[in-house]
């Protein structure tokens, strides 16, 4: 499963969609809004996906991971709209039938997630607002 | 032709937008559009980078652009 809606990701359910026979470990990630940036106060994030583009670039990534690792099941739950401190903005889920590629398979998903999926985040702070990475 | 833009992240802020219509040269390619781009709004010269994708793939600077196509830009990108 691959998602990228405007509702909180549920861990457990992603959990429960990867969970298979053949697996001996089932590796999440969750990925949450942190309350400061560079020392500054986050007072919320704004996400918003291009969600067609999104969702075609998250699944070459799986069949990326598929190709290295021996996945069972794969499940991301990408959020968008406004989060505030605390809040679940990503959740991943792999399970392999050792534990080794589920750490490894999780971390290349969503290392590569960050890289090429056009997803965006806009960080508010009490005075003022930035896109995440647009300028170097 | 014309071309229709969809406009994400700082790329709507920069236009003041969410759609753009730019008109290139027929068989115009992708480093013309940008090149069209950043003659109308040099801040995109600022941004870290700027990829334009073509019916929702990353395209090269060679890909021809017809009038027809999804065309959207995409500026440094920030999921997780």
């Amino acid at each position: 499963m691959i998602e990228i809606t405007d509702q909180p990701p549920d861990p457990q359910h992603l959990i429960n969609l990867v969970s298979s026979d053949g697996a001996g470990a089932i590796n999440t990630f969750i990925g949450t809004v942190r309350e400061q940036t560079k020392g500054k106060r986050v007072i919320k994030l704004e996400y918003e996906a291009y969600e067609v583009m999104a969702v075609a670039e998250m699944q070459k990534i799986v069949d990326l991971a598929r190709e290295r690792w021996p996945i069972e099941k794969v499940a991301i739950h990408h959020r968008t709209g406004e989060l505030m401190v605390g809040d679940l903005a990503v959740v991943i889920a792999v399970s392999t039938p050792h534990r080794l590629a589920s750490f490894q398979a999780c971390q290349f998903i969503i290392d590569t997630l960050k890289q090429t999926v056009p997803i965006w985040k806009k960080e508010v702070f009490e005075d003022g607002e930035v896109w995440v990475a647009a300028h170097p | 032709m014309k071309l229709k833009l969809l406009l994400f992240g700082v790329t709507k802020d920069i236009i003041g937008q969410s759609f753009y219509e730019i008109e290139v040269e027929e068989g115009a390619v992708v480093r013309d559009l940008k090149a069209a781009l950043i003659s109308r709004y040099p801040r995109f010269t600022d941004l870290a980078s700027l990829m334009i994708a073509v019916n929702n793939q990353y395209a090269a600077d060679e890909v021809i652009l017809q009038h027809s196509d999804e065309i959207a830009l995409i500026p440094p990108v920030s999921g997780g």
